[in-house]
Formats: structure tokens, sequence, C-alpha cells
């Protein structure tokens, strides 16, 4: 019989950090993608609620915290981060387990926003980007989903296959920032 | 460029992908004329003044929709989820 | 010639610099003309076209004549204005356009023979013969004519972009955009203040007067203090606002490292896209020359420009200074020149009212007419009622009054309006949405004005942002009016400059109006006036006015040019900052990546993907060994292919079936759990989109394949379907290209293989051909699709992809125990020419479903996206060129892809063509060449001679013409 070992989307690539700036690669244990069938989203929240003990967000938001997390994420769309998706969750949504499918990285630091500010073209300033915010936008020509953790965090997900070249955009962003403050 | 995306919010145009007129929403039935055929699939108005068109918000919710802009301002004067007017329409 | 006591330079600081090899001694918060003109350097380039000597003009970004060349190798940057360019130590700076040198230029011959390279003297001397423009006149006045050179390696530099937002973009920080700032910062606004100049603060660094009782600098100094201790305000020196776009967005380039020695990793540039709720646009003005003979001498300067190297820099451009002018501008040289102990030789007015001073000598009523001195300005001669009369002076100050700055407000095609009174044009409210204007940029020229006008636009910008502003306290200010009498050319013989730095003269734009080029568009591209670095910011108005003068019409009348972005020039580095290498696109990598690359495999591009050629094993030495190897081995025992890169989407929902047969031309509704079919999609059109296999996972529950080119355009084509056609249906659609590792187990020993892996061995019954289901490797859940791209037993096996790398290396070893082992792109596509299957080289967006020879595909019992067009006239029947197999015939073998088929005998010409090829290959299975093409009514002409010919690459081939299918048409080893 086979033993498959397991390989992370940035094994290589990470962490890295310049300017007081980290990036780091996350382990958000099982990614669920729930769309919730026609006019099934309240029940989902219930369902969601009742399982998992998690909040279905608003449009361009985050509930919950590292390790339980359920962000938006596009239009009739959710990720459910950490736990497992309870079987119930299925009367009211298609779910696709997408655990493998992204790179998911945080960037850590004061300068966290504006090394964000060389690659993303929304407002990510606190002030309209607050913690437990979250867009999904570009970063470079990648599609990307974006989510404030914490005051100086940011949650970063990419295609797994692109994870190489998010690396390479984001450090290169924070090299140049961190050249900046260096005064 | 700006576009409101009725989902996500006002967005920078790289986010968004053109596809035309929002003519394309208005499939004929299938046995209608060839004439009818024609124009749905090939004949576009290039008007200078207000367009309806049919974004693709590709790089944010993924959200089809339906932008009304005026090609001499350049000014957008609405948004439609691309659903809601089809919709609205059936 | 320093001055004592004067300037905003540090004196502390003292910086060398190199000029043409020659150490120059400068103080930080110098630039190269202050610190040039403080050393008496008074030639620093040559011009466009005629080589004539000049020197610095002005002291801002509109700089005409003094541009250079920094640092040198790679990393040379041309055409850097001289006057932007801040001194550093070790900064290293080259004139341009001379040969051999600055001093001793060979080609200022061309100065001599001038009146041969008047406007429009290329078009009509060089039109013969014909054949020599492209050959010989053409490199010959390339190389005579133009400015800086680039070094044509690859720049080393590293560039940036970067994204902004604010409710409120101040565009300029003289006094009305501090003002502005101020007024909206105090009120909590969102600001941002970029200016392009490294000390903020326009013409109150420049100019002497005095600003709520201290010095303009010092008012500005205290302002900018103000601002950067407001947390709601940033503030972006060196930044140049290059344009106004559409809601709100604006463009900038910002000078990051240009001003150091060691840029310490910082970039070069940054090219910023701010995104603003409201604009101020605080632009300022720039002050006209008058054209005169011979008034491009190097020591003739505006009368700003002059104050500016008096007051911020503390340098005398001269010992004795002469000033012409036709409005007031030029009297406040004259006095801040004799109170910094600088002397006045003259000042020659225009006017004969003009004001009367004791303080220096004054001409009124008088134009100067010549300037003497080659290199350096020795003596003007001004023309009064008196007569001639000549004045040694080594500098002349001119001001032919104000040009508002009012190019951000045209970049939207809204056009400014003439102002008598100022003799210019400024802007109209609502040229640019949500944009203001203060200041000088409108027509408003005294300071006070600009205060009070930039307090009142930030007022109204903050009414608009829903903000209350305080009470505005405007500091008390000079509130002088500014009276001026048009003059724009003085009359003579000789040439007179308009546009300085394209060498373009006020005979230049007559003789244009002479010949019939009287809109300003065209006497503009005929005599290339306002075409060069500065877009005519220093000669737009002036041409404009002579052009008027020589067509008999007014100015408004005559109109200006088009304003467009940029506002000052922008390196195309900048532009494209981080689209060069790694950044041009984004790289996509499988989990056997790094294996492939182990075992020597070239990697080939796929879209974004990279994907293994072939695998060279010991002793090959050409990919075609490599592939007839991996070829057989597929045939033969079994073979393993990363297929991950084919879009994989999960269509889920009650309604999930109906939604597929709509988007596909075969049915899907009546496909069984636990079945895949082959699908074929159509564009509205009738084309062909793209075809792949399908499997139903559960009731409700479909996995949808891909080609790897069409899996992005597929995935928005089913969102397109889902959102504007058929709304109605409850279906989600999701993409899992990204979850799953897939491979490709291909070949009679391929369950074999597999069934060392799986934790439930499989068998013909469990999984027959085009079965699917759920499987598990070691207790990793995976899912199994006995499909086949080659026609052998095969299967694809998908895990969850953090174990790809480790299944591909085992599947691998496996393989080639069992004598097959790991094979690529090149096998794989023999491996499917063989069997006649079709890629996006045959469904290349003109085939149709007929042509392909899957007509009947289309179903006829239900709708589908395309069905309607694929039934019209001319997509069906004898005429189409249909998909045939070509086999060679005769003693050339080869086949190519690309080449055209004729009737054998006929002439190989386009009008005798009757197809092409697609896809050839060598197949060792059948030891031929294969070649899959498409033939008028070809499926009729199977045992045909055809003739293949390949006019790129000289082949020319005789086919027989068969089916497509080459090997095994009954199928039978799919199945095995």
């Amino acid at each position: 019989m086979a033993e498959l070992s397991a390989k992370t989307p940035c094994a290589g690539l990470l962490p890295v950090s310049a300017g007081g700036v980290t990036l780091s690669e996350v382990d958000a244990g099982v990614l669920t993608s729930l769309s919730p069938r026609r006019g099934r989203a309240e029940a989902l929240g219930k369902a969601l609620d009742a399982s998992v003990g998690a909040k279905l967000p608003e449009v361009n938001r985050a509930t919950g915290e590292a390790g339980s997390r359920v962000i938006w994420f596009g239009q009739g769309q959710y990720l459910l981060m950490g736990p497992d998706p309870a079987a119930a969750l299925g009367a009211e949504a298609a779910v696709t387990d997408q655990s493998d499918a992204w790179a998911v990285v945080r960037l850590d630091g004061v300068a966290a926003e504006d090394v964000l500010a060389r690659l993303v073209p929304l407002d990510l300033r606190a002030q309209s980007f607050a913690v437990g915010h979250t867009a999904r936008s570009m970063l470079g020509h990648m599609s990307v989903s974006i989510t404030r953790t914490d005051p100086d965090t940011f949650q970063i997900m990419a295609f797994r296959s692109m994870a190489k070249t998010l690396v390479h955009e984001i450090e290169t962003a924070m090299k140049g920032v961190a050249a900046r403050g260096a005064g | 460029m700006r576009i409101t995306c009725p989902v996500c919010g006002e967005r920078d145009r790289r986010e968004f992908y053109y596809v035309g007129d929002a003519v394309a929403l208005q499939r004929p039935d299938p046995d209608a004329s060839d004439v009818v055929w024609d124009d749905y699939v090939h004949n576009r108005d290039n008007p200078a003044g207000v367009t309806r068109d049919l974004w693709y918000h590709e790089g944010g919710c993924g959200a089809w929709i339906v932008v009304t802009r005026n090609t001499i301002t350049h000014e957008v004067l609405g948004t439609e989820l691309a659903s809601d007017v089809k919709e609205a329409s059936a | 010639m320093r001055i004592d006591g004067k300037g905003l330079v540090d004196r502390s600081k003292r910086v060398i610099f190199s000029f043409d090899g020659q150490s120059v001694e400068g103080f930080a918060g110098d630039t190269v003309a202050s610190a040039l003109l403080a050393n008496d350097v008074k030639l620093v380039a040559r011009s466009f076209k005629y080589h004539r000597p000049r020197g610095v003009m002005g002291a801002g970004s509109e700089e005409a004549n003094a541009l250079v060349t920094v640092g040198r190798g790679a990393a040379q940057d041309p055409n850097v204005r001289a006057t932007v360019q801040e001194v550093f130590d070790g900064l290293e700076v080259h004139s341009q356009n001379r040969w051999p040198s600055l001093e001793f230029d060979i080609l200022a011959a061309n100065d001599f023979v001038s009146p041969f390279l008047g406007a429009g003297f290329y078009y009509k001397t060089f039109m013969w013969p014909k054949a020599f423009w492209e050959k010989i006149y053409e490199p010959v006045i390339r190389r005579a004519a133009g400015l800086g050179a680039l070094s044509k390696q690859h720049n080393p530099d590293s560039y940036e972009r970067a994204f902004a937002f604010c409710d409120l973009l101040v565009i300029g920080a003289g006094p009305s955009g501090l003002m502005a700032a101020l007024t909206a910062g105090r009120a909590g606004a969102d600001v941002i203040l970029a200016d392009e100049d490294a000390l903020m603060g326009g013409r109150l660094n420049g100019d002497g007067g005095e600003v709520d009782g201290m010095s303009g600098a010092a008012w500005a100094a205290q302002a900018v203090a103000e601002l950067a201790s407001l947390p709601n305000v940033r503030l972006m020196p060196r930044t140049a606002v290059t344009g106004a776009y559409d809601q709100g967005t604006y463009g900038a380039l910002e000078r990051v490292s240009h001003h150091l020695g060691n840029a310490g990793g910082r970039p070069k540039e940054c090219f910023w896209r701010i995104v603003a709720k409201r604009s101020i646009l605080c632009a300022g003005a720039i002050e006209r020359p008058i054209a005169f003979e011979n008034n491009d001498r190097p020591g003739i300067m505006t009368a700003s420009a002059v104050r500016t190297y008096v007051n911020r820099y503390g340098v005398a451009p001269g010992k004795a200074v002469t000033v012409f002018t036709n409005n007031d501008s030029g009297h406040q040289t004259a006095r801040e020149l004799i109170a910094a102990g600088v002397h006045v030789a003259m000042v020659v007015d225009s006017r004969r009212d003009a004001p009367e001073s004791g303080d220096y000598p004054l001409v009124k009523g008088a134009e100067v007419c010549n300037a003497g001195g080659r290199k350096a300005l020795e003596s003007i001669t001004y023309r009064a009622m008196s007569g001639e009369e000549k004045v040694a002076t080594d500098c002349l100050a001119v001001s032919g009054g104000w040009n508002p700055t009012v190019h951000l407000t045209c970049h939207m095609n809204g056009r400014p309006v003439w102002r008598e009174d100022i003799q210019s044009f400024v802007p109209v409210a609502g040229m640019i949405p949500g944009m203001d204007t203060a200041g000088a940029c409108q027509g408003t020229f005294s300071t006070h004005g600009a205060l009070s006008e930039g307090a009142a636009a930030a007022g109204t910008a903050l009414a608009a942002l829903g903000l209350a502003a305080g009470a505005a306290e405007v500091p008390v200010a000079e509130d002088t009016p500014y009276r001026l009498s048009p003059l724009w050319a003085v009359g003579g013989h000789g040439r007179a400059w308009l546009d300085f730095q394209n060498d373009v003269t006020v005979k230049d734009v007559k003789q244009a109006a002479k010949e019939n080029f009287r809109s300003v568009e065209h006497m503009k591209r005929y005599t290339t006036q306002g075409m060069s670095p500065d877009q005519g910011k220093n000669s737009n108005i002036g041409a404009l006015a002579v052009l008027a003068d020589a067509t008999g019409r007014g100015i408004p009348e005559t109109g200006t040019t088009t304003y467009r972005p940029p506002f000052v020039p922008v390196s195309i580095a900048a532009m494209g900052a981080g689209a060069q290498g790694a950044g041009f696109a984004p790289q996509r990598f499988t989990t056997s990546h790094t294996a492939s690359v182990a075992a020597g495999a070239p990697m080939i591009e796929a879209g974004l993907w990279y994907r293994p050629s072939y695998f060279p094993a010991a002793g090959e030495t050409t990919w075609r060994q490599s592939c007839d190897r991996e070829v057989n081995m597929v045939r033969q025992a079994v073979g393993i292919c990363d297929v991950s890169t084919l879009g994989k989407i999960d269509i889920q929902g009650p309604d999930a079936a109906e939604f597929l047969d709509f988007v596909y031309t075969n049915m899907f509704s009546t496909l069984k759990v636990g079945r895949v079919r082959y699908g074929l999609m159509l564009r509205e059109d009738g084309t062909v989109m793209d075809d792949g296999t399908t499997a139903r996972w559960g009731q409700d529950h479909f996995v949808m394949t891909t080609t790897t080119a069409a899996a992005g355009p597929v995935m928005r084509h089913l969102e397109y379907v889902a959102q504007c056609l058929r709304p109605e249906l409850d279906v989600s659609l999701m993409s899992t290209t990204e979850q799953w590792a897939q491979f490709a187990v291909t070949g009679p020993k391929s369950r074999e293989l597999l069934n060392t892996l799986v934790d439930q061995e499989i068998d013909g019954e469990s999984f027959p051909f085009m079965a699917c289901g759920e499987i598990s490797v070691s207790g990793v859940k995976g899912r199994l699709f006995r499909i086949s791209f080659s026609g052998e037993h095969a299967y694809e096996i998908a895990v969850p992809a953090r174990y790809g790398e480790s299944l591909y290396r085992q599947m691998v070893a496996k393989a080639e125990a069992l004598g097959g082992g790991a094979y690529g792109m090149e096998a794989l596509n023999v491996l499917r020419i063989e069997k006649g299957f079709i890629t996006h080289s045959e469904i290349h967006g003109r085939t149709t479903a007929f042509d392909i020879g899957m007509g009947r595909m289309v179903s006829a019992k239900k709708d589908c996206v395309g069905k309607t067009m694929s039934e019209r006239p001319g997509l069906n029947g004898d005429e189409r060129e249909q998909l045939v197999g070509l086999k060679p015939l005769g003693p050339v073998k080869q086949l190519t892809a690309g080449a055209h088929l004729f009737e054998a005998g006929a002439d190989p010409t386009r009008e005798n063509a009757q197809g092409y090829t697609t896809s050839v290959g060598f197949s060792p299975t059948l030891e031929s060449f294969l070649g899959l093409a498409f033939l008028r009514n070809g499926r009729a002409r199977h045992g045909e001679e055809v003739m293949m010919v390949d006019h790129l690459r000289g082949v020319s081939t005789r086919c027989e013409v068969c089916d497509p299918v080459f090997f095994d048409p009954e199928g039978g080893r799919v199945r095995g």
C-alpha cells in the first residue's frame, strides 16, 4: 500500500520578512465552499450556526476567528475555514471541498497596508477596510481573497498553482516598501 | 475608470471583463427567424451616447452585470445584476 | 555665482557632481541647473534640429532647453530636465545631442544652412528617389536631429506601481494648494497633497514676497509642517499628477530615488493610480517667453526663473541682468535682483505706461529685438521710438505674461476658454467631474488671490464630501493686480524662437499658415511645434497667437491644440512597473513540476501553466527519440501524465442536469450516476467552443472537464449562461481545478498499476469504460475516471493537490517497474493524433460540429447554446472543409502543420487551396507521419490523393486522404 505525503502550497517559499513585515503560510485547515441553493441562504446560516457555531457573513465581511472562520467569497459564495462541514449543510448549499485549492498566506506588520497598496487596486486602509472586512479582488494579475484578520494582519488567498508568483509579487513589494522606510 | 459592482461596490475597471451589448440577455426563441437570430448574434449599434453593456466581475465576485454608461462623457449611469435584469424581463 | 545669505539650499552640505566629466560643486537642495548657474556654466545643451547652443531657460518641470543625460551605461537616463534633477555626491551628468563635444558640435553646421531646414523641409526635400527615404534620408536625419539616447541595454533599475485613495486630492502645493490642503486637512478630510517639486511651496519659494508677516518660503514650510502633523493628510512630494481619468482616477509619477546616490533598494520611480472623490487643481502658471531674433541664447531666461534662482537657490544668473517684459512680473524680478545685490543693467518694458521706478534704468514702450553672443549672452539690442540701442548683459529675464497650467482640466476632452484681460486660456467649471480649480491655474495671479481661492475651493470640496469647513483665515499677502499688454513676437527678419525644444520659429508658423495649414492642429503637425518633451508648455500660446495673426483670426477663434496626458514625461518603465519578467503573467505550476524538472523534462508553456514536453532517457539525443519511446511505452505498458491543468468544474444543484443539456449539444440529463460522457459545447454563433468529458457524480452533481486552454473561458461562459440566459435554474458552479491533482494512467497495464495503489481493488465490472467513482489511496479520498485520450485502456486519478507530488512520484516508479514511465506533451499529442482526437488545433474557433464529424451530437430533442445558428446554411454541407486524416504516399514522408492542401496536379496557389493541416506527428505505432486536416468535402474523399504544400517551410508531400482515426478504429483497446 502506498503512503501519500502531503505538501503545502508554499512549501519552501515562506516565511519571508522585510521592513518589519512578514509573509508566512497559514494552515487554515479544511476549506469548504458553500453556495446556498436558491432562496436558502438564511437556512444555510442557521445550519452553519447550529453545526459549527459560525455565522454567515454579509457581503464583503468575514465572521469568526482563526481556526473557525467564514468568509464571504463571491456572489452567492462563502468559504468555511477550519471546521469540517456538517453533512446537514448539503441540504441548503452546494458544498465543495477546496482545502487544497488555495495558497493561504498572512501578511503581518505595520507597513502591510503599504505593501498591498503596490499590488491591489483597493483601498485597504483601516478606515475603509477594518478587521473583519474581506474582498475578492486582484493582486497583480491574480484573483485573490483578502481579509483583514487583525489590525496589522491580512489573510491573502490565491490559487494554489500560483503560490510562487504570489510570494514573488508580495516579496518584491515588501522589499520596495522596506527600502523606502529605511529613510 | 471605476465601475460600481452591485455586489461588491465601486471597483477599478481592471477587475472587470468587458463583453459587449447587453442585448445578449435577450436570447431569441430557437424557432425565431434567421433575421432575428442574425440581429441577436451579429448586429450591434455603436451609439455616441448612452449604451448598456455586459461586464463580468471576473476579478471580483463573479457577477455578470449590466452597465449603463455614456460613451461620450464616459459617465457610468448605473449598474444592475444581469440576473435581475433577465428575470425582470422574463 | 552664489549670493551670500540668500537661498533655501543647505550651505553646510556641499555636494560634488560632474557635468561632461568636469567636477561641479553645489549644495544640498540644488538642482543641476541651479548648481551649473552658480558655477557660471551657461552652455548646457544643443538644440534639437539646428544644434544651437542653449542654456537654462526656466526653473521648473516645463524646462525646454536644459535637457541632460543622467548616469551612464545601462541605467543612463536621457532627456532629464536639469531644472528638476536634484544634485547628490557622485551624480554624473552629460550634455546630449552634440558631437564631439558641447563646446564644439560639428552638426552646428545645420544652423548655418537653416534656410533649407524650415517647416516641412523633409517632406519637400527628401522625396526622390523613393527608396532612399528608408535607407538613407531617414537614418541620417534621425542621427542629426534628436535629444538624448537610450543605452539600448536592459534597464537594471526597478520601478514600482501603487494605488492610493483619498477624499480630496490637491494637485500642486503652491499658495493655493497649501491653503486648500490646510483648510480640508483641518476639517478632518482624507487628503492627499501631491507636488512635483521636492520642496513644497511652489512660487512662495521662488518669489520674494511675504505671507502672514514672514517670508513666503517660511510660511510654506510652516504650512507643510502642520500638514505633516495631521494624520488625515498624506504629503506626496516629487510626485507629478500626470493625468485625470474617468471616475476620479488620477495618474501620478513619483520620482522616488532619482535624487539619491545610493538608492538602497528603492525603486527609481513609482507610478501611482490615485482615486479621489474630489480634487482641487492648484497647478499654478507658466511664464511665457517673447519671440525675438536670437531669443534662444544661453543666458536668456524667464523672469520668474531668474527670481527663483536668486531667492530659492541663492544664485545670481548673471552679473549684469537685463529685463524684457510686457507686464509687472519683469519689474518684480528687477526689484528682487536689486534687493539681493545683483546689478540690473536695464529694464525694457513694451508698455508705454509701464510703472516708474527709480531703482533701475527703465525704457518704456520698447522691445528687445536681438541678442548677441553665441555660447553665452553678451548683449541685447532694443528698439525704441528713438532707434535701436545695444546693451551689454549676460542674463536677460523675459516675461511675456503667464499661462495658467490648465492641462489636467482638459484631459477628459474639455476645452478651456480665452480670457482677454490676461491674454490666456482658463478652465471652465466641470471640465473634470469632481475637480475644482484655484489660484494661478485659473488666472488668479496674486498670492492673496491664490490663498483665498485655495481656501474657497476646499470649502466647496468639503461641502460636497459632507464635511463642515472651519472658518478659513486667509493670511495676509500681496494682492497686486495683473496688468499686461499682449506681445507675442517682436518684428524682425531673423529667426525668433517659439518652441525652443523642437526648434520652431515664428517664420515656421507663418510659413505653415501661408501653405494653408491654418488649423492649429495642422500647424502643430506640420511644424512640430508643441510635439517635444515639454509638449509646448512654453510655446503653445505664443505659437497660436502668431498663427492667429498670420491667418487674420482672433486667438479664441484659432483655439488650442488638445492637451493630453501625461503632464510631464513618464517613462515606459514606470507605466509598466511590475510587469517585467516574472511580473508579466502569473506562472502556474502543477504538483508534479519539481519531479518533471528533476527528470530533465523541458517545460513548455500551456497558457499560464508549465507542462513537460518529453522525458529524455539515457542515450536519447533528440526529442523525437524520447517521444517515440514514450508513445510505444503507453501502447505496450503504461504511462503516467499530469493532466491537472485541464479545467475541472463542479456543477451542483437540482437543475444541474437541465443546465448541462443547455450548454452541451448532447444530452446529459440521461447520463447515469457513476458514468462519464463526452460533451461538445458551441458558441451561440454555432462554432465549437470546447469539448471534454463530464461525469455524473451524484443526481445533482456533475464534474465537468474542460481543455487546458479553455478552462477560464468555459467557466466564464457557464457563469454567463447561469446568470444571463437561465437565471431561473438553481445551479452552482465551482472551479475545482486547483483542488485536485489529476493524472492520466494510460496503457494496457494501467489497471495493474492502479491496483497496487488504491485501497479497494478495481476491475472491469466496478470500473468499465466511461465509469467514474470515488476511490481512496491509503485512506486519502480521491476521484477515479475511466476515460482515455489515447485510445488505450486508461484512467484519470485525482487526489487532493497536497498529495499530488507524492502520488505522482510513486506512480512513475511503479510504471517504470512495469516497463512504462512518465510521458509528456509530445507523446500525448502523437497518441491522440493516432486516434483522431481533436484539440484546439482543430476546434480553433472557425469549425463547426459538422466539420469535425460530430454533427449528430447536436441533439434534435432540445435547445442548446449555438444550436439554431449551427443549422444555418453555409455551416453544413459539401462545401465545408471537413476533418480528415492524411498519410504520406510518395518519397517525401514529412507532414507539417499549417500547410495547405491541393488537388494532385493543381497549381499550389491560393485560389486552388482545398484545405489545410492542423496537427501532425510521427506515429511510431504505424511507422508513418500522420496528419489531421480540414479538406473541402473531405469525408467523401477518403482514398483520394492530395498534395500538401507548405510554402513557408518549402515542403511538398503527396498524401492519401483517410479517416481521421488511424489506429484501432474499432476501439477494442480502450475497453481492454
